[in-house]
């Protein structure tokens, strides 16, 4: 298990949610999302969300982003609670990368542009050098730089994906199932790219996962979520000893083993 | 006995670039058992499955020395005689069921009509049949489910649907090509355990494709690995993790497990030779 260089101090909140309900619609096709969910994550630590479709994990995380527009309960990042509208400072500090690599990035704009527009976006002015240095971190390289999405592999696009949201520099990745839709030899160089960048970085990983063997390796501490509540929260040394103590979070483990 | 003997199939796309050749010289049997063919994306394991269904369409080129279903040579029936094949014979389950139930029609005509279609019955005979199929899939109140809409259904549920439409003109093969993976885990060993009764049941022979190697070794008697279109190993699932060849070796190394934690996964490094290493046969 790979362990975050900054440890040793003792652990501050990155982010904290509580008591978060999320709903959609009104009146008789109101849908409760999410239902009363708290969980805390230290700087530095990976936090995983498992649970079936359907479950509320990705509403979670939309929901910390600011993508859902009914909301109640409390969010704060680094100790300070956010508004009901995000502030643009807020989206230095959190990011997100998607589960379809097909489908989060523009067929018609290249890797430059991409990747250019984001960091103009946050008042970056010396793109260049900064396009070069993303690409190189997340392992693609220069000659990748003017290429279009159709001309990259599911890899290389999730690739982009990451370097896109690693472009403000944010301290906060939040992962929306990133190799779901992934090889079994590719998800292998994505999880290991995502550790390397956590070192590297000092980043707080929040990642959704229908799979338990990725959330295993990837993080330190799950939450099992099942109709909109969570269910559970362990350590991943209890869920590697199998010893789920929620007969459903026991149910999931018996499936993925 | 061997219900399918292919020998030698080859898909083939002209491009600007060229011929590609997406399946290279494949041969293998199937008997009443059932095959695993995994491989990654873009490896020709879809192909080969709609290959044996001769479901390619030009430009793409198929050629095979034989493609015999029971000793009847699939490679030399006309487009018209294919019709009696598909479906009847062979029937194939797809990987989404989103994209595989027609959205304008109730599950229960489509499943009356693919009954309809191979057998002389009429129709209050045929929704009966179609409500035992879907009972025999396991879904609780069939009759509700007949007057519903696919947009109506969950994933899981039109997977099974699929299953029974495929699985009512009593075929002797099914085609499943990653058909679980849609759904979610806990819904996956549902609907295998489903396709494994059923197949059981019937004596069919099935063909799994699945790029889920622990899935297949669970769920197949025999399995084929595939890499840019060829065969590169042939194992009984069982002893599937005992697999010598590098590729499958590195397939099963670079999955994360929850028995044994590692600080780095192990990372594939591809061998120019794999691809060029005529492909083993899978023929008994």
């Amino acid at each position: 298990m790979v362990r975050s260089p900054k440890c040793e101090c003792a652990p501050v909140s990155m982010l904290n949610v509580d008591n978060l309900s999320v709903w959609f619609g009104n009146g008789r096709d109101r849908v409760d999302a999410v239902r009363n969910a708290s969980f805390n994550v230290n700087r530095g630590a990976s936090f995983g969300l498992v649970g079936e479709s359907g479950s509320g994990k990705s509403t979670i995380l939309r929901a910390v982003m600011g993508l859902t527009p009914n909301w109640s309960g409390a969010i704060s990042v680094d100790t300070k609670p956010v508004d009901k509208t995000r502030q643009k400072s807020f989206y230095k500090v959190v990011q997100m990368v998607f589960q379809d690599p097909y489908a989060s990035l523009h067929p018609r704009h290249s890797v430059d542009q991409v990747l250019g527009e984001t960091l103009y976006l946050h008042g970056f002015r010396d793109i260049d050098a900064r396009v070069v240095k993303l690409l190189d971190d997340v392992g693609l390289g220069g000659k990748f730089r003017f290429r279009y999405p159709h001309q990259l592999s599911g890899g290389q696009r999730q690739r982009v994906a990451i370097a896109r949201a690693l472009a403000p520099k944010p301290s906060i990745l939040l992962l929306d199932e990133p190799t779901s839709a992934l090889d079994v030899s590719v998800q292998a160089e994505i999880l290991n790219l995502l550790t390397d960048l956590r070192t590297e970085h000092g980043l707080t990983y929040i990642m959704v996962s229908h799979d338990l063997s990725v959330v295993g390796h990837m993080c330190e501490q799950l939450a099992v979520m099942k109709d909109g509540e969570i269910v559970e929260i362990m350590e991943v040394e209890t869920l590697r000893k199998a010893q789920a103590s929620h007969p459903y979070s026991q149910e999931l483990l018996a499936a993925s083993i | 006995m061997t219900l399918l003997d292919v020998e030698n199939l080859w898909v083939k796309f002209p491009s600007r670039q060229g011929v590609f050749d997406a399946v290279r010289g494949v041969s293998f049997t199937l008997g009443r058992e059932r095959l695993g063919i995994v491989g990654e994306s873009g490896s020709g394991k879809s192909m080969t499955g709609r290959a044996i269904l001769r479901l390619i369409r030009p430009p793409g080129i198929v050629t095979a020395d034989q493609i015999s279903l029971e000793g009847d040579d699939l490679m030399l029936k006309s487009e018209r005689q294919m019709r009696d094949v598909r479906g009847q014979r062979i029937s194939m389950v797809m990987q989404d069921p989103k994209f595989s139930l027609n959205p304008v029609m109730t599950i229960g005509q489509q499943i009356i009509e693919a009954y309809r279609l191979h057998n002389k019955a009429r129709k209050s005979e045929a929704y009966a049949k179609s409500l035992e199929m879907l009972e025999a899939v396991s879904i609780r109140d069939p009759e509700r489910v007949m007057r519903a809409y696919p947009h109506e259904m969950s994933g899981g549920m039109g997977q099974r649907i699929m299953i029974a439409m495929m699985l009512i003109p009593n075929p002797e093969i099914l085609i499943a090509d990653e058909p679980t993976s849609a759904l979610d885990v806990s819904v996956q060993r549902q609907v295998l355990s489903i396709i494994d009764k059923l197949v059981t049941d019937r004596g069919m022979g099935l063909i799994f494709i699945s790029h889920d190697l622990n899935l297949v070794a669970d769920f197949c008697d025999r399995v084929l690995i595939m890499y840019s279109g060829r065969i590169v190993e042939v194992c009984d699932a069982d002893k599937l993790h005992d697999a010598q060849h590098p590729y499958t070796r590195g397939l099963l190394n670079s999955l994360p497990r929850l028995d044994a934690p590692c600080d780095k996964l192990q990372v594939l490094s591809r061998d120019p030779a794999w691809s060029e290493a005529p492909s083993v046969s899978a023929r008994l």
